[in-house]
């Protein structure tokens, strides 16, 4: 159904040449997902915290689903104490035939994106009807 | 009369070390989410930057999904408290809908031994893009005094 793309460990990721896709990413962290089933299709759900809208990427091709994310800290000021730090956040999985591409929705709401796959419609569960004769 | 079977033994003792984690990781809460919550997990949350510039102190912390109504900011004789929920996805949603649950949800709370005295009165805090930025402005007494130097 949903198949990572990623490898969790980053750093071994970029031991592995030739990756078009992870080559332009210098540093990036996976974000933690939740992928759950409705009726209606798939709904994933990633934490990116300190990401804005306009620093996000969302794309699909070739049923390669691709979340990017450009964090930044908000804080002005010097850091004097530090236990995390905000880089790019890059995760891929692989989407099955039986999403609907064109009807993928988006939003970013309080650090966490929510991507609505809705279900193509040969995918949906249908009741078949039982003529009696 | 009973036959011996190894795997009979292993299954038992396969529940019994179940049985003795279970105090760590009960059903209903296994132990990878706790990774997220405080106190029980390895990790604190939610995680801070500290930063100050010369009138201000600034915590930002990493709250990412966090209802901003259920956040509460307290600060009291030098202490920063955080405290707040990150909620659940929907609750009618099926364990067995889950083909991945990587994000923790839960209560948190988290308190700060803050450096200098702070003006209690002008706290502010903001939150976005899940990210928490408390603003603690200091106090006179903390604040950096310029001294002249005078050539004698």
């Amino acid at each position: 159904m949903m198949a990572e793309k990623t490898v969790p460990d980053y750093a071994r990721e970029k031991e592995t040449p030739g990756r078009e896709v992870t080559r332009s990413q210098e540093r990036a962290m996976t974000p933690p997902v939740d992928i759950y089933e409705t009726p209606e299709g798939l709904v994933v759900k990633a934490d990116l915290p300190g990401v804005a809208k306009d620093g996000l990427d969302v794309r699909v091709e070739n049923n390669l689903l691709t979340i990017r994310g450009r964090a930044s800290h908000s804080a002005p000021g010097e850091l004097v104490y530090r236990e995390y730090d905000l880089v790019n956040f890059f995760r891929q999985f692989e989407l099955s035939e039986r999403v609907d591409q064109a009807k993928i929705s988006a939003e970013l709401k309080n650090g966490v994106l929510t991507l609505n796959l809705p279900k193509a419609e040969e995918a949906k569960p249908r009741k078949i009807d039982i003529h009696v004769a | 009369m009973a036959q011996w079977n190894p795997f009979t033994d292993m299954d038992q003792l396969r529940r019994d070390i179940d049985r003795a984690f279970e105090e760590f990781a009960s059903a209903e809460a296994p132990a990878h989410r706790f990774a997220f919550l405080p106190g029980r997990g390895p990790r604190r949350y939610p995680l801070v930057n500290l930063l100050e510039d010369k009138d201000n102190l600034y915590v930002e912390a990493l709250t990412p999904g966090v209802d901003p109504q259920s956040l509460n900011v307290t600060v009291m004789q030098g202490r920063l408290t955080v405290s707040g929920e990150k909620s659940r996805v929907a609750a009618d949603v099926k364990p067995e809908a889950f083909h991945r649950s990587e994000r923790a949800s839960g209560k948190f709370v988290r308190t700060f031994d803050l450096p200098v005295e702070v003006n209690e009165e002008r706290i502010q805090a903001e939150y976005k893009n899940g990210l928490l930025i408390v603003i603690l402005p200091k106090a006179e007494k903390a604040k950096p005094r310029q001294v002249n130097v005078k050539v004698a």
